[in-house]
């Protein structure tokens, strides 16, 4: 445990992700801290989900290295990576089985894992993201969005992980269920002394939540801010500075001057 | 006790369930809430019913053996004692009608439970995996596919030898390639998704992600293909026994029966036009039976 403290549990270093002839991801480097909530942020297509899956083993990593607890991942994860790591997916209404209740979809991390005390152990996680047993025996399709992203979070929280790959967890939900999920990641992470790799391209949204925050260009690495870096606009770097613009929302006239 | 029953049923009923067992009845509920409300539906589940029960009871039903001959009695026309008549052996032809549903379900099941299987584990590991396994399961598949079905089966028997067991596995074995298709492309919609990613992330084995999570979604569209086919598998039955290649006389199957009857078309046209409106009527109800649960079971019926 000590040796999780010390070094980084998590660290990227020249990750290259290619898919046939396209390149999503170039030479990205970075260390996610003990403890901490690491953002993620770009436009679409910036390569930011593509760094989440090739952490996870859902996309190949074509050059670098992933590292977990100091030890390159390799192409088949350990237990232990498995255990300790774990995702939120974008979408709730696609990553949830649309044909098994909660509770079998909850129960699928815990038999593959093999651990025992099942439905103790579902209780507690769907009681952890504010939900309660008489959500267990529902199909997806009777939940809504924020309902369904929050079962998503309890199975994710399941096998009591460190590290949540939290991919965009958000962008799908109304504003309201966002601010709600939200507070309830924060929570989490701080009862349950979670690492989150934050995936977002709301700028408001990583500010709030990281603490450090790396801003992604066309799959390469643009600049690394802290949060209040990013919350009070100093950024260096062109790039960060539209971007921080863009999410002020629309205002006629700057991308003619931008271009110009 | 009352309260606990009614409430359980409430919660069936409400669609919110507290058991897996409720949920499970729940979803079946909600079925059968969609099939009610298509005639159709319901005409071919009746029919597929009645065929069910006649198979069952079919010594109960029939007022005689269906292979009691009686040589004073030839090819008498329908009456009150014989409603369908006698046959040119003096048998009477609703006993082996109502005997013949027998070897119909007879065939229709074992041939489900040949080729539905096999079709739906080629087609879901096929669409899942992908790669080289895809493209070699997939080309068996295209060649059985490009031979017209009731001759290939009808090469079959004659290599095995013609008897009702053969040609259930015949078939069978011609049956196989459409649930391929069907569960490929089942499987090839969800292999990218986000649940399927999630199981793959917790370290889930292949097998396990077929068997458990790909495979289910498979069964619909496939329930639904088996139903529409059992009409196409009991029309091939129907001929191979016609053709003398399937059921072998005087065993009381429709086919062979439409067979003997077709010497007699013109002194006695009950003899075949009886099994023959027995073919029609549960092939109708299959398809009948086959369209609604494509209503109801069509997973992209529900958001």
């Amino acid at each position: 445990m000590d040796n999780g403290m010390t070094q980084a549990p998590l660290s990227v270093a020249g990750l290259g992700v290619e898919f046939s002839d396209f390149r999503a991801v170039r030479d990205v480097s970075f260390d996610v801290r003990h403890g901490e909530s690491f953002g993620l942020v770009g436009e679409s297509g910036s390569g930011k989900s593509t760094i989440l899956r090739a952490i996870g083993g859902l996309a190949p990593i074509s050059h670098g290295t992933v590292r977990f607890r100091g030890e390159p991942v390799r192409a088949t994860r350990s237990r232990a990576f498995r255990r300790a790591v774990q995702m939120v997916f974008q979408d709730p209404y696609g990553s949830l089985h649309p044909r098994q209740t909660v509770e079998r979809q909850l129960s699928e991390p815990i038999r593959i894992l093999g651990l025992d005390d099942r439905m103790d152990r579902i209780r507690q996680a769907i009681e952890q993201v504010g939900l309660n047993a008489s959500f267990l025996y529902r199909f997806p399709h009777q939940l809504s969005g924020g309902q369904r992203q929050r079962i998503a979070i309890a199975r994710a929280l399941l096998v009591q992980p460190e590290i949540l790959l939290l991919d965009e967890p958000t962008s799908a939900l109304d504003v309201s269920v966002q601010a709600e999920v939200l507070n309830l990641l924060m929570d989490l992470r701080e009862t349950r002394g979670l690492t989150y790799l934050f995936v977002s391209h709301d700028l408001a949204v990583v500010g709030a939540m990281c603490e450090r925050i790396l801003v992604m260009r066309n799959g390469e690495a643009v600049e690394l801010l802290t949060g209040d870096q990013m919350r009070s606009g100093r950024v260096s770097t062109d790039y960060a500075r539209q971007l921080l613009r863009a999410s002020e929302g629309y205002q006629p006239g700057i991308t003619r001057r931008e271009a110009g | 006790m009352t309260d606990i029953s009614t409430g359980a049923f409430e919660r069936i009923r409400t669609g919110l369930p507290s058991s897996p067992g409720e949920a499970r009845l729940a979803q079946a509920w909600r079925g059968w809430q969609l099939l009610r409300a298509s005639p159709a539906a319901l005409t071919g589940l009746a029919i597929i019913l009645a065929l069910l029960l006649v198979a069952l009871f079919a010594p109960q039903l029939a007022p005689e053996t269906p292979y009691g001959q009686a040589l004073d009695r030839q090819l008498v026309p329908p009456s009150w004692d014989h409603p369908f008549g006698t046959d040119e052996f003096g048998r009477d032809v609703l006993s082996r009608v109502i005997n013949g549903a027998r070897y119909t379900l007879y065939i229709v099941v074992l041939v489900a439970v040949i080729a539905a299987p096999v079709g739906l584990l080629v087609g879901a590991s096929s669409g899942y995996l992908g790669g080289w396994i895809d493209t070699l399961f997939m080309r068996i598949t295209d060649i059985a596919l490009a031979f017209p079905r009731l001759i290939l089966a009808l090469a079959f028997v004659t290599a095995f030898g013609p008897g009702l067991n053969n040609a259930i596995i015949a078939i069978a074995l011609t049956g196989w390639p459409p649930y391929v298709r069907i569960a490929r492309a089942e499987a090839l919609t969800m292999r990218k998704s986000d649940y399927i990613a999630a199981v793959e992330l917790m370290g889930a084995s292949r097998l396990r992600i077929i068997l458990v999570h790909v495979v289910p979604l498979c069964l619909p569209s496939l329930f639904v293909r088996m139903t529409l086919d059992m009409a196409g598998v009991i029309l091939i039955a129907a001929g191979l026994g016609f053709l003398g290649l399937g059921a072998q006389p005087p065993a009381a199957e429709w086919g062979v029966m439409l067979s003997n009857g077709k010497e007699y078309l013109l002194s006695g046209w009950w003899v075949a036009t009886f099994p023959g409106l027995a073919i029609f009527f549960v092939c109708m109800g299959f398809n009948l039976l086959g369209d609604g649960l494509r209503d109801i079971l069509d997973p992209r019926h529900e958001a």
